[in-house]
This record gives C-alpha cells, sequence and structure tokens, in this order.
C-alpha cells in the first residue's frame, strides 16, 4: 500500500442482475444495475451518491462491501482489490468498512440482544477479544452514538426507529473503521429524527475522522454530510464534483431536473441550501 | 397453557403405564370380555376380556415413542436440508428440492405401506416410513422461511461483518424460524400420531399382543354395533393427544417469540 493510494477506487465497475428467463430455450435476460462506474474516496473525505430509486446506488454500496460480485471492474479499499482476495485477507479488510442500512427495523435481528447485534462485526472480524474488554467496546461504543451501556442487554423491539439506526451505527463503529458505507441511512426515519441522526454522523466524522459513501435521494440531506457529491442515473454517474459548485451549477440535464425536484419553502432560489430537510 | 397440561398428563400416562396399569394388558379373560365402563374397569373390557383403560396407557407410549422419533427423523434430515438449500441456492437447492418433490410425490400412507411391505410390519419400520415423509415437509418449510430471511437486511449486515453462510444459519436464520419449525414439530407429532394409528389399524405398524391405539379401533370396528365404547375410547385417547399437541404448538409460538412476550 502506498502513501498515495485513496481509501476507495473504484474503477469501470459494472454489474449485471440475471432475470428470470421468460423462455426455456432462451438466454436470461440481464439488468444492467452499474455501466462502468468510477470513483475515489480519499481518507476522510465524503461522498453522496444521489439519484433517483432504481438508478443503482444500492448496488453500488453492495459492491463496494463485496456484497454482489460485478460483471466487470475493479473496487479498491486500502489500495487492495477486494474482488482479487481470498476469503481470510477479504475478512481482515471489512474491519475496515462497515455499513449502515436504510431501514432499522429490518437491519437488526429481532432475537439478538443489542450488545450481541453490535458486537457482532467485532466477534467475526477482531480475534481474541472478549470477556470484560469485549463489554468495554460494546459500552464505548453505544455511547458514542447517545445510547446507555445498558442497552446492550436490551432487545431492539424496545427501542425507536431513531435508536435502532443508533444501535445500527454503533455496529459498523466497534472495529473502528475508516470507511462507512451508509445506504439511505435516514430515509425511514421521522424529520425530526433525521436531523438527529444526521448531527450523530456530522459529529463521528469529526471525532473519527470517518469517510462515508453516502447513499441518498434526498438532496437536502447530502449538503449537510459529504463535501463531494456524485450523480446517478440508470446505473451511471452523469455528474460528479464539489457539492456546492454541482448544486449551483449542475451541468447534466438529468441533475437539473433532481434539484428543480426539491420542494422549496419560502421562495428560496433554486440551488440555494433548503431551510429543511425534504419529507 | 390447556396444551402442556393435556401433553404432560398424556406423557404421566405413558410413563406410569411402564410401571403400573390398573390390569395386565396381556391377560386374556373370556368371560368378563365386552363389558361396559363400570367402577372395576373404568373404560370397560374388549373382545378377550382385557382392560380397555389399561391397554390405552400402554398404547400411549407407543405413540409418543413412535411419533417422537419418526418427527425428531424428520426434522433432524429436513431442516438441514431446507437450511442449506437456502444457504447455498444453485444447483445444489435444486438437487435437495427436487429430491424432496421425489419423497412428497407418493401419498405418505402410500409409501409407508410399500416400506412396511418391504421390510415387513413393525413399529420400528413405521417409525422409518413416518419419518421419511417427514423430511420434505420439514425441508419446504425451513427452505421457504430461511430464503426469506437471507433477504433481509440483518443478514446483509452479518455479511459485511464478514460471517460465512454457515455461521449465518447458525446466527440468524435458525433462531428466526424455530418458533414456525417448533409450531410445525407439534402439528407433525399430531399426524405422526394419526399415521401410526393408520398403520397400526391396516396391520402394518405395532404388532399384537402390543397394544395400540390404531390397532385397538381395528379390532373394535367388526364390534362396533354389539360394543361401540371400544372404537370411541382409543378414538377420542387420539383426538384429544391431537388437540392438546396442537394448543401446545400455538402456545409455545408466543412465548418463543420475543416480541410477543412482551405484548402479553
Amino acid at each position: 500500500m502506498t502513501v498515495t493510494a485513496p481509501l476507495l477506487r473504484v474503477e469501470d465497475l459494472t454489474l449485471d442482475y440475471t432475470l428470470p428467463r421468460r423462455r426455456l430455450f432462451e438466454a436470461a435476460p440481464r439488468f444492467r444495475a452499474l455501466n462502468a462506474v468510477s470513483l475515489q474516496l480519499a481518507k476522510g473525505e465524503s461522498l453522496a451518491v444521489v439519484g433517483e430509486s432504481g438508478s443503482g446506488k444500492s448496488s453500488l454500496a453492495r459492491a463496494v462491501l463485496a456484497l454482489e460480485r460485478p460483471t466487470a471492474g475493479r473496487v479498491e479499499l486500502l489500495g487492495r482489490d477486494v474482488y482479487a482476495l481470498a476469503l481470510g485477507p477479504l475478512r481482515a479488510l471489512r474491519r475496515h468498512a462497515q455499513m449502515v442500512f436504510q431501514d432499522p427495523y429490518g437491519s437488526l435481528d429481532p432475537r439478538r440482544k443489542v450488545g450481541w447485534i453490535v458486537a457482532e462485526p467485532l466477534d467475526a472480524l477482531e480475534q481474541g477479544v472478549a470477556g470484560d474488554e469485549r463489554r468495554a467496546r460494546i459500552a464505548e461504543v453505544l455511547e458514542s452514538v447517545g445510547l446507555k451501556a445498558r442497552d446492550a442487554e436490551k432487545f431492539p423491539h424496545e427501542f425507536s426507529g431513531g435508536q435502532r439506526q443508533r444501535i445500527a451505527i454503533a455496529r459498523a463503529l466497534i472495529t473502528h473503521p475508516d470507511l462507512i458505507v451508509a445506504d439511505e441511512p435516514v430515509s425511514a426515519l421521522d424529520v425530526s429524527v433525521q436531523a438527529q441522526v444526521l448531527n450523530l454522523f456530522m459529529d463521528l466524522r469529526e471525532r473519527l475522522g470517518l469517510s462515508y459513501l453516502f447513499i441518498s435521494h434526498d438532496l437536502a440531506v447530502v449538503r449537510h454530510v459529504a463535501e463531494r457529491v456524485a450523480v446517478m442515473c440508470q446505473g451511471e454517474i452523469v455528474e460528479e464534483g464539489m457539492v456546492e459548485e454541482v448544486f449551483r451549477r449542475p451541468q447534466h440535464p438529468y441533475t437539473r431536473k433532481l434539484l428543480a425536484a426539491v420542494p422549496r419553502i419560502g421562495g428560496a432560489r433554486r440551488g440555494e441550501p433548503a431551510a429543511t430537510a425534504a419529507p | 397453557m390447556i396444551g402442556l397440561a393435556v401433553t404432560l398428563v398424556l406423557v404421566a400416562v405413558a410413563l406410569l403405564s411402564l410401571v403400573w396399569t390398573p390390569y395386565p394388558i396381556a391377560v386374556i379373560d373370556v368371560p368378563g370380555k365386552l363389558q361396559p365402563p363400570s367402577a372395576e374397569h373404568w373404560l370397560g373390557t374388549d373382545q378377550f376380556g382385557r382392560d380397555v383403560l389399561s391397554r390405552i396407557m400402554a398404547g400411549a407410549v407407543n405413540s409418543i415413542a413412535v411419533s417422537l422419533v419418526a418427527v425428531g427423523i424428520g426434522a433432524g434430515i429436513g431442516v438441514p436440508l431446507g437450511a442449506l438449500a437456502a444457504a447455498r441456492r444453485g444447483l445444489v437447492e435444486e438437487v435437495v428440492m427436487r429430491f424432496n418433490d421425489f419423497t412428497f410425490a407418493f401419498p405418505a400412507l402410500l409409501s409407508a405401506v410399500m416400506i412396511t411391505a418391504l421390510f415387513g410390519p413393525g413399529a420400528v419400520n413405521a417409525i422409518v416410513a413416518i419419518g421419511i415423509f417427514n423430511i420434505p415437509v420439514f425441508a419446504r418449510l425451513t427452505r421457504g422461511a430461511a430464503l426469506s430471511l437471507w433477504q433481509r437486511d440483518f443478514v446483509l449486515a452479518a455479511r459485511v461483518a464478514g460471517r460465512g453462510r454457515t455461521r449465518i444459519t447458525l446466527d440468524h436464520i435458525l433462531p428466526n424460524i424455530a418458533s414456525l419449525l417448533i409450531v410445525q414439530m407439534t402439528i407433525q407429532f399430531a399426524l405422526a400420531i394419526l399415521a401410526e394409528a393408520g398403520l397400526s389399524y391396516l396391520g402394518l405398524g405395532t404388532q399384537p399382543p402390543n397394544p395400540s391405539w390404531g390397532k385397538m379401533l381395528n379390532e373394535a370396528q367388526t364390534l362396533m354395533f354389539l360394543a361401540p365404547q371400544l372404537a370411541v375410547f382409543p378414538g377420542l385417547a387420539i383426538m384429544i393427544t391431537v388437540l392438546g399437541l396442537n394448543l401446545l404448538g400455538d402456545g409455545l409460538r408466543d412465548l418463543l417469540d420475543p416480541r410477543l412476550r412482551r405484548l402479553r
């Protein structure tokens, strides 16, 4: 790994999904979810990926974390090609990149206590953390997301949506990763809770020096968490740049369409920061 | 908790019959045959003068033992197969599920008849036969429930955490379908009791002089108009047992679900 290697480098990533075949003797139809996507993320930097549903944002998130095998292209994390790695080294690499999911009701196993859930990456990825040390790590990470150490003994269903998302964030943080891939992490939450969770994301980034690959369809949210933004449309990145730059002078027609679709309050002009998060 | 009570009484009666029954179960007393229920013989006597209550008590042992082992075989093989099919997908899944379809294609009782025809009648062969047709039931249920769980985000989170398929199956999939499986087990247990009764009724299960509820029904059939109580009591025993097991299944499902547990 050289000093200049970025945290994350995605090169010409192409991902096809095979659909159920329509006729027996016909090749199964394919759907191209990602088409030659390339992007880079330096350590400590955050990139937002925006686009409508179906634009390939979530596929990108999964491919980056080696959850889907791409048809072509490379994903390099800390300078290492994740799809060329054997199971063991890949597991070692997973410590550095974790994920927060959209739906906090689906991302926590209802049969496991919070402490178990939060410690799962720790148990799987770091050898020999047990007993008091393990307990301390769980408590530390729960407190860092604004929960209490004794919450570890509770079940997920005892928490509200916002608190559940905090649990999911705690799970992503426990291995001290460099990169967090967040797939629409606030879109399933109430607007008032959205702001709290977003503040937590920003606060954690400052404290821990995290990088986010932040997937969202909500442009108002994007402004808060990332300095760069990539706009995705039909599996391709159509525009990429600094957030303010892209929002003020969108180059691609699709970006303009997206920006125009953001509801404005009190007659704020297009391209100016919206006062609140879009509902 | 009625289900638990009924099941516990059944088990207690079965265990008691191993050491004590009101009358010896195999002693023939022809002059005292076909008595109606009385103070001495609570449920009357059969065509050989044997005490019906004693035979029903001893028959419970047969029913429980056969069903328990048969459901154990079915779940013990079916659940891992179904979980494997859901975890591996592809060719493995195809092979497992086609094998299941093959087993399922034979009517359960018919394949049991076939097995006992090949290997001779008897309790052990009845167990194997009932056990085999329980396998696809559990394999399908497990695969179906597991497939939907594999799509859930918490399984994806476990994969991000570096967990392999086996660990995910053990840590997340099986605990989440356990209540489903337990409920199905009680239902299959009830069905196995019926199947054992059916096989014994056909003369392919438990062999005389060992008592079995199905065998008792069979023998009572010819005496239906002379002594209808001989058919009623083993029939009632089967019905109450099946009902009790179904209620137990419902109760267990509620108890095992942490979300429902809070609501009660």
